[in-house]
């Protein structure tokens, strides 16, 4: 039924109510009335959810009954049930791709509130969809094969879940992680809200499961550095940076790192937040996988002048893992699709000089706190101040770079548990008083408003105010030598001095510093605040606009671990899945070449940024590759004869859509 | 289907208001009114939008057709420089939107009834912001009466044309 008998267009047009929200702004009777009286309309009808199943029947049984050939929904955006209603079509024989919708939600019932002209925009745009339709021919969905690896980048526990859960699909997985080891931030916490147990006992035994995994291919210190081709097949390279040591002959044994010349550590342990220090060869930490030393060449001596001992180099002889000759290595890998969890970066409470941080050693962010309490920590797990004391007060100062507009507008989501579980595990270390200056307490998890009466009970004092300053300025005795935060505390209405030795900032939640650039590589996008952007903020959380690119975990918005975790399950699925269907449906709206009006002129040829076009010399004639064609249109829109086509969007088609919304019949 | 007439109804009414067609990037910009909608930003419903995959398909032809049709404005969205989902399609787009600029000015169309804009899929706001602007423009700009302009056109150059001929008969005669 997908060519009209004797030409004749035969068109259905059906206006969606979408219960009041469309019903409520555009008179849709109106619209299906004056629908009818366009040409080409056999019938046109209104229904309260055109998208449920009695909506679609409806439909098909039009098609069947009316021998309709074309079918316009003026309803929602095509971005949300275009593949419904074709799906509708398909299914009572008609070919997808005579469907049109109409987008009168919203771009009109939910921006507009002026029922007439709403309900005129809604004619106006159902008369160029009427026009259009007609021109619309049946088309072929192409499939493109999946290769079935799947690539991770990130190594956190959002990028561990989802390679672990890709892999016992039994899949290969390729994670990539730019530092010497996997865990990301969960490895440096101590325990973990609201169960308080400890990070490491859950976390590590996922890591060596990643390394003892026959289906993944772990490359840490490792980047991505160019992303080509489409779902299906990604041609990725990856850059594996030395680290001096071979990864295939290293033991950890950790022999060479007290053989170093460097008798003291004197780099700062990244890893520590710099509240240790580490040697030029050095592991993150003791559970760090894979277990094998890294060499840093800005402060290794061989690596900088070439003149050490070498004792290193002695200590490892029998295995001659250490290796200063190394090179980056550039590997290129071929996969189906791209799940992408590269985390976050903690807000720099330098940002907010009132709050004193790096200027008075006893101001602390959270993270850094975290391995003061962590048994493998700095201080094998006793919180005391830079200066060696045991802190008889704490202050924890929420929201230090979040729901401010003048630095981070967004609420980073885990501040006030991180703050609530440090201010447990303090007070628990410590006996010290503790006090959570907030401006709101936000506890919504399982488990989590019960943590937070838990904490009350305990006996931490809570003050809702925002502090407005700390400082070391004592107005009486008893604040002599201690911090001072100066606080409005708006329960009370009173100005409040609370003299602290040690003060925690809990920092906010920030994209990475070079998400830019990741957006760009993997072309994906960005949201307003930085992270990526996903599909649908409800309904596709972590598929993106790009095919076979997934996201997961903080890069796509702050979240706990829980969080990270579903997502990560979530992203591994869709991309099992994709690899089990086996095959990914393109859509037809790809360019090709009418050769009798092609001129030959070549202009299209420079435009194609995927070097689909290319010249038949024999025949003086473009040709277009259509595989390798995307369907952006830019070369139809320049070709001076008119000779090139893009299915979907002929240029019949959208000139009857433009002269649609413009003839006022 | 048969041929319509073009027709000028609300140029001639009373209560003229702008009408303008919007070409808008089926990744960027389209999105990104679909957010202005979801999140209920309001703004003036003078606007028609029409769905193009990238802004590079937006044909100098469709901007002249707009307005030999009836538009007042014509709007052009695409992704940021940078962010093209066809890597640099909106490039493409910047540069033919300068040559047909020159084009119009030449028609005696004011450079402030075409507008192209970079608005990325989290802009909701831009979008109702950018419509909203543009509307205001176009209307301070007054009706295009580009149809009308073309019958007057074609009538001057018809009385030109016969006086021509006449003129050529007198000669002869």
């Amino acid at each position: 039924m997908s060519e009209p008998k004797n030409g004749e267009v035969r068109i259905g047009v059906y206006v969606c109510h979408c219960g009041a929200n469309i019903a409520d702004t555009v008179d849709v009777k109106a619209v299906a009335e004056y629908a009818a009286s366009l040409p080409g309309v056999v019938v046109a009808r209104d229904y309260k959810y055109m998208c449920s199943d009695p909506g679609q029947e409806l439909i098909q049984e039009d098609i069947h009954n009316l021998s309709l050939n074309r079918v316009v929904v003026a309803a929602c955006s095509p971005s949300l049930h275009e593949n419904t209603f074709r799906g509708a079509a398909e299914r009572a024989g008609l070919n997808p791709f005579f469907v049109q919708m109409v987008n009168i939600r919203e771009h009109d019932s939910w921006v507009h509130s002026d029922r007439e002209a709403a309900t005129e925009k809604a004619k106006d745009l159902v008369r160029a969809a009427v026009r259009r339709v007609y021109f619309h021919k049946p088309l072929e969905k192409r499939r493109v094969p999946i290769h079935s690896e799947v690539l991770v980048v990130g190594g956190g526990i959002a990028g561990i879940h989802a390679a672990l859960t890709v892999a016992n699909s039994g899949k290969r997985v390729y994670l990539v992680e730019r530092e010497p080891t996997i865990g990301g931030h969960m490895a440096q916490y101590d325990k973990t809200f609201p169960t308080l147990d400890c990070a490491a006992c859950i976390l590590t035994p996922k890591m060596s499961a990643v390394k003892a995994h026959p289906n993944i291919t772990l490359w840490t210190y490792s980047e991505v550095v160019s992303v080509d081709g489409s779902v299906g097949d990604y041609k990725v390279v990856v850059k594996r940076k030395p680290r001096y040591v071979r990864e295939d002959l290293c033991i950890g044994c950790l022999q060479c790192i007290d053989a170093c010349v460097f008798k003291e550590a004197k780099f700062d342990d990244e890893f520590n937040l710099g509240l240790s220090k580490r040697k030029p060869i050095y592991i993150p930490f003791p559970q760090a996988t894979p277990k094998v030393v890294v060499i840093d060449p800005e402060a290794c001596i061989q690596l900088r002048t070439g003149k050490c001992k070498k004792t290193c180099l002695e200590a490892c002889a029998e295995r001659g893992a250490i290796d200063f000759e190394q090179q980056e290595i550039y590997e290129e890998i071929h996969v189906g699709s791209i799940i992408i969890a590269t985390g976050y970066q903690t807000f720099d409470p330098r940002r907010l000089p009132q709050y004193g941080y790096g200027k008075y050693p006893n101001v602390y962010t959270t993270l850094e706190v975290e391995r003061l309490v962590n048994a493998s920590g700095p201080t094998g797990g006793q919180v005391i101040t830079r200066d060696g004391r045991v802190p008889k007060s704490v202050g924890f100062i929420l929201c230090v770079g979040s729901r401010d507009e003048r630095t981070n507008r967004w609420c980073s989501r885990v501040c006030c548990m991180t703050s609530l579980k440090l201010a447990h595990l303090v007070k628990e270390h410590t006996g010290a008083e503790v006090f959570i200056f907030y401006i709101d307490m936000r506890a919504a998890g399982k488990g989590y408003e019960e943590f937070y009466q838990r904490v009350l009970n305990e006996g931490v004092h809570f003050v809702r105010g925002r502090v407005a300053e700390i400082t070391d300025w004592a107005m009486d005795p008893s604040e002599e030598g201690k911090l001072v935060a100066r606080v409005e505390d708006t329960n009370t209405g009173f100005v409040r001095r609370i003299p602290l030795d040690m003060v925690v900032l809990a920092v906010g939640i920030e994209p990475q510093s070079d998400a830019l650039n990741v957006q760009r590589l993997f072309g994906i996008g960005c949201s307003m605040d930085g992270f990526f952007l996903e599909k649908h903020p409800k309904l596709a959380p972590a598929p993106t606009y790009t095919d076979g690119i997934f996201i997961a975990g903080v890069c796509q918005g702050p979240k706990d671990i829980p969080d990270s975790v579903m997502q990560a399950g979530y992203a591994a699925a869709e991309a099992i899945a994709l690899a089990d269907t086996g095959y990914f449906e393109l859509e037809p709206n790809t360019a090709y070449i009418i050769e009798e009006e092609c001129s030959g002129c070549k202009t299209c040829i420079p435009l194609c940024p995927y070097q689909a076009i290319t010249f038949n010399e024999e025949k003086g004639k473009a040709s277009i590759n259509e595989v390798l064609c995307k369907g952006c249109g830019t070369c139809v829109a320049a070709c001076p004869s008119g000779s090139i086509k893009q299915n979907l969007f002929e240029d019949e088609e959208i000139f009857s859509e433009i002269e649609g919304v413009l003839a006022y019949a | 289907m048969e041929d319509r007439p073009i027709t000028d109804k609300l140029v001639t009414s009373a209560d003229w208001e702008p009408l303008i067609v919007a070409f808008f990037c089926n990744w960027c910009t389209y999105t990104a009114a679909d957010l202005a909608g979801v999140s209920r930003m309001g703004y003036d419903h003078n606007v028609r939008v029409i769905r193009v995959m990238c802004s590079g398909r937006v044909d100098p032809q469709f901007v002249l057709d707009a307005f030999a049709h009836g538009a007042d404005g014509v709007l052009i969205g695409g992704c940021h420089p940078g962010d093209c989902h066809y890597v640099e399609g909106n490039y493409k787009t910047l540069r033919r939107y300068y040559l047909l600029k020159r084009v119009l000015r030449d028609l005696g169309i004011e450079e402030g009834r075409l507008r192209l804009e970079w608005i990325a899929a989290s802009e909701g706001e831009k979008v109702a912001k950018t419509i909203n602007e543009m509307v205001e423009q176009v209307r301070a700009l007054g009706p295009l009466r580009l149809t009308r302009r073309f019958k007057e056109w074609d009538a001057e150059l018809a009385s030109i044309e016969a006086q021509a001929r006449s003129e050529e008969v007198a000669t002869h005669a």
